[in-house]
């Protein structure tokens, strides 16, 4: 376990290393100094905002801002739907696919929309080249930049001195896809296509292979879709299996940078809050925070891991790790990967809403199994996705100062903001809107028959299948226990769309609620915090930047997840690890 | 409102070209240049003829016939397959027999019956295959890639131990010295990044394809 854990602890400190330089960048960004790119970039998002037509010298309100997003993130709804019925008038469409039915088209769309990328299809079966491209890859893009602009709004909102501006949205926007997620995209892609990952537009080949038999190998622009899936914390893959299919993550270099592309810029965002706010000491806490809860998922998914299963031991197959083998569980993993960055990117996955898996989720183990719920179950708060998991971060990080306030008996108070009832009133209700839209949606789909219909297995496994499903959703995370796809539907020619009525709506319902109502209410705090004058700190103020916050920060967030779906884990991946007998 | 609805409209095209089309085609003009053959697949030609990709398993296995020369067939109707004896055989591909175009995982669950009883099947045919070559090999040294799906079904790599393992039966099937074949398998093994990022595998297209230059020659 001592390499492993090495390459676990080299991928740790290039984070640490790259997160103040990225971060950095990104406030000069988003504060309009003048960066490297300004150059090259500078022109074109001036074309921009005259293609655009839009005026970013105006300030927005939140509810200005809001509309804009909403606005923006509707239409594009409406046109990834159109593209994806419309598969059969497509160019760059060589194996001829049709279009999928109309609800798995709305869970996609949902899905991808929302920066979800729950895929309730196979992408290699059922989707056309330009489906992968101008549709879903574009959403890869807008849906995380949509994110970011939420966070950058809300740290506008606590920086501001004065007035009720948030920024303009088509300018955070505009700059996040120029300046942030291209230029690192590009660079991604061609990293990845060094690798051997797949970049191009012919269609399928037949191989003959050696014995006498056929083989088909695939083809398509995967290696530029594959840089925004994990820079985006998209996770949506081109193939079934996602990063673990050879083409989409071939060596150990290309698994080390879609691991790193998938954690930059939500741990970037901590140093960007911090140079933005004027105290990078407050970007520092919240990275460390993060990062603890972080590594504790790793370390127990990988000894789980390492371990092996039930079913493999009761097999006879010997577990150990010897010379020239990994050992351990390695059903659904990948012998490049071995365990350590299996287990590695198990927990990145969760922590973030990438969902991206070179892993097979529904093979872990019980305890290697947990750390992905747990993760999950604590809203994706642990570097979380690009923006989202600042934004939802912060709102615990408020959370936390007003149980601080309560315990010292002085009213809270945040970088010199006081908080007064309608904040508080506001947070509360926006943590607790991801809890809400994975347990309704869970309870009621495996307590309906039709919901059932979508389980692969039976027991604890099953029932964590339905959790996970809905916890993933309403987390816009997208990783799946892949058991659960409910069955196919027999199109000619669409061989891969899976899903059923019920599971797809309700789980584009849940995408799009948990997506956009916590979008709502950072907003509404961002405006009601920028509204507020700022007051000196005093003697009696309590400091956020300290180890002791710290701690209290991941207090709260523990106590908050756990309290809320302790129970409903119990009975899934919890039974599992308790027992070492097979059902 | 009306201002935001012409932006988004407005948006929705341009982003749609600059990112949807322009980006991914920029991608492919600089990988198709710069990388061509691992930008097209990693394929492996022999003899002019497309013979597979070094990132993907293939089957090594053969159907088994009957007395009267017929493919056996199995309660389901597939054909039954036997591993061919004179090539290393890849990592078990349960869901999806290898087949690149609709990859699956196998989703068997750590506590599942169906994956002890696959498990067993798969080590009792291991030993089957390997013990008359390496004898006094038991469970014990069967490293578990060999007994285990892999998340693609089309892992290319199997392990170092495993291929050791496998070493002696290509050995006496094809009348090479071992010391012969254990040089051609660290040959074409492929190591961890700067020795130290991933794992290290056999890629087992490639050692077979050397391992049948060798013979033929």
């Amino acid at each position: 376990m001592l390499q492993g854990s090495l390459q676990i602890a080299i991928f740790i400190a290039v984070l640490v290393a790259l997160t103040p330089l990225l971060g950095g960048y990104m406030a000069n960004v988003y504060t309009g100094e003048h960066v490297v790119l300004t150059r090259i970039a500078g022109p074109l998002e001036r074309l921009l905002y005259r293609r655009l037509r839009v005026d970013v010298s105006r300030g927005q309100d939140w509810k200005a801002y809001a509309r804009s997003l909403l606005v923006l993130s509707g239409l594009f709804w409406l046109a990834l739907y159109l593209i994806l019925r419309t598969q059969t008038l497509h160019p760059w469409n060589p194996q001829g696919f049709h279009s999928g039915t109309w609800d798995v088209t709305f869970n996609t769309t949902s899905s991808f929309i929302t920066n979800t990328n729950w895929q309730y299809y196979a992408g290699e079966t059922t989707m056309t080249f330009f489906s992968q491209m101008a549709g879903l890859a574009v959403q890869n893009f807008v849906s995380a930049a949509v994110g970011i602009c939420v966070v950058v709004a809300l740290i506008r909102g606590i920086m501001a001195r004065s007035g009720h501006s948030l920024g303009n949205f088509w300018q955070d926007l505009v700059r996040t896809l120029l300046y942030v997620l291209l230029p690192l995209s590009l660079v991604g892609a061609l990293v990845l296509v060094s690798q051997g990952v797949i970049q191009g537009f012919a269609g399928n080949a037949t191989a003959h292979t050696l014995v006498g038999g056929a083989q088909t190998i695939t083809f398509g622009p995967v290696a530029s879709q594959e840089a925004i899936k994990e820079l985006g914390t998209n996770g949506g893959g081109f193939f079934n299996v996602n990063s673990a299919m050879p083409f989409e993550n071939p060596t150990g270099l290309s698994n080390f940078v879609e691991l790193l592309l998938i954690l930059l810029i939500p741990a970037a965002l901590t140093a960007t809050y911090g140079r933005m706010v004027g105290n990078r000491r407050q970007g520092w806490a919240i990275f460390s925070a993060m990062a603890i809860l972080f590594v504790i998922g790793v370390a127990v998914a990988y000894a789980a891991e390492q371990h092996g299963t039930p079913a493999q031991h009761l097999a006879g197959i010997h577990t150990g790790h010897f010379g020239g083998s990994t050992g351990g569980n390695l059903e659904g993993k990948e012998q490049r990967f071995g365990i350590a960055n299996s287990a590695l990117w198990a927990a990145v996955t969760t922590v973030t809403s990438c969902g991206a898996v070179n892993t097979a989720f529904e093979s872990l183990t019980g305890l290697g199994g947990a750390v992905p719920f747990a993760n999950l179950s604590m809203s994706e708060v642990v570097f979380g996705g690009v923006g989202t998991g600042l934004y939802s971060m912060l709102v615990f990080v408020l959370l936390s100062v007003f149980i601080g306030g309560l315990m010292v008996g002085r009213t809270p108070e945040y970088l010199g903001k006081k908080l007064g009832t309608k904040e508080i009133k506001l947070l509360t209700l926006g943590a607790l809107f991801t809890p809400l839209a994975a347990l309704m949606t869970s309870a009621t789909a495996i307590a309906s028959p039709a919901g059932r219909e979508s389980l692969a297995a039976a027991g604890p496994q099953g029932f964590s299948e339905n959790l996970y499903a809905y916890l993933s959703q309403a987390n816009n995370n997208g990783s799946a226990w892949a058991g659960y796809t409910g069955y196919v539907q027999p199109t000619p020619g669409n061989l891969g769309a899976h899903g059923v009525a019920l599971a797809d709506l309700v789980g584009g319902l849940t995408m799009m609620f948990a997506r956009y109502a916590p979008i709502l209410f950072v907003l509404a705090i961002a405006g009601a915090l920028a509204g507020k004058r700022t007051a000196p700190a005093g003697l009696g103020t309590m400091r956020t930047d300290t180890p002791t916050f710290v701690a209290l920060l991941i207090g709260v967030i523990v106590l908050v997840g756990a309290l809320t779906f302790f129970p409903a884990i119990l009975l899934g991946p919890v039974v599992q690890s308790l027992t070492t007998s097979v059902f | 409102m009306r201002r935001d609805l012409i932006s988004s409209v407005l948006a929705i095209v341009v982003i749609t070209a600059l990112l949807g089309i322009a980006y991914p085609l920029v991608v492919t003009a600089v990988a198709q240049v710069a990388f061509p053959g691992k930008a097209n697949g990693s394929k492996i030609e022999r003899n002019g003829k497309l013979v597979g990709s070094r990132l993907l398993a293939q089957d090594f296995r053969t159907p088994v016939r009957n007395a009267n020369g017929k493919p056996k067939l199995d309660t389901d109707g597939n054909p039954v397959l036997t591993p061919d004896p004179r090539y290393f055989q890849p990592r078990p591909s349960t869901a999806t027999s290898y087949d690149p175009a609709a990859t699956a995982f196998t989703s068997l669950g750590p506590n599942s019956k169906d994956a002890r009883d696959t498990f067993k099947a798969s080590l009792d045919g291991y030993l089957r295959l390997e013990r008359p070559h390496d004898r006094g090999l038991t469970a014990t040294r069967v490293p578990v890639d060999a007994v285990t799906s892999s998340a693609s079904g089309v892992d290319p790599h199997i392990s170092e131990a495993n291929a050791a393992v496998q070493a002696h039966r290509i050995a006496d099937v094809r009348r090479l010295p071992l010391v012969r074949v254990q040089q051609l398998v660290a040959d074409h093994t492929d190591g961890r990044f700067l020795g130290v990022l991933g794992e290290p595998g056999v890629n087992v297209l490639e050692l077979n394809l050397a391992l049948d230059r060798r013979t033929s020659r």
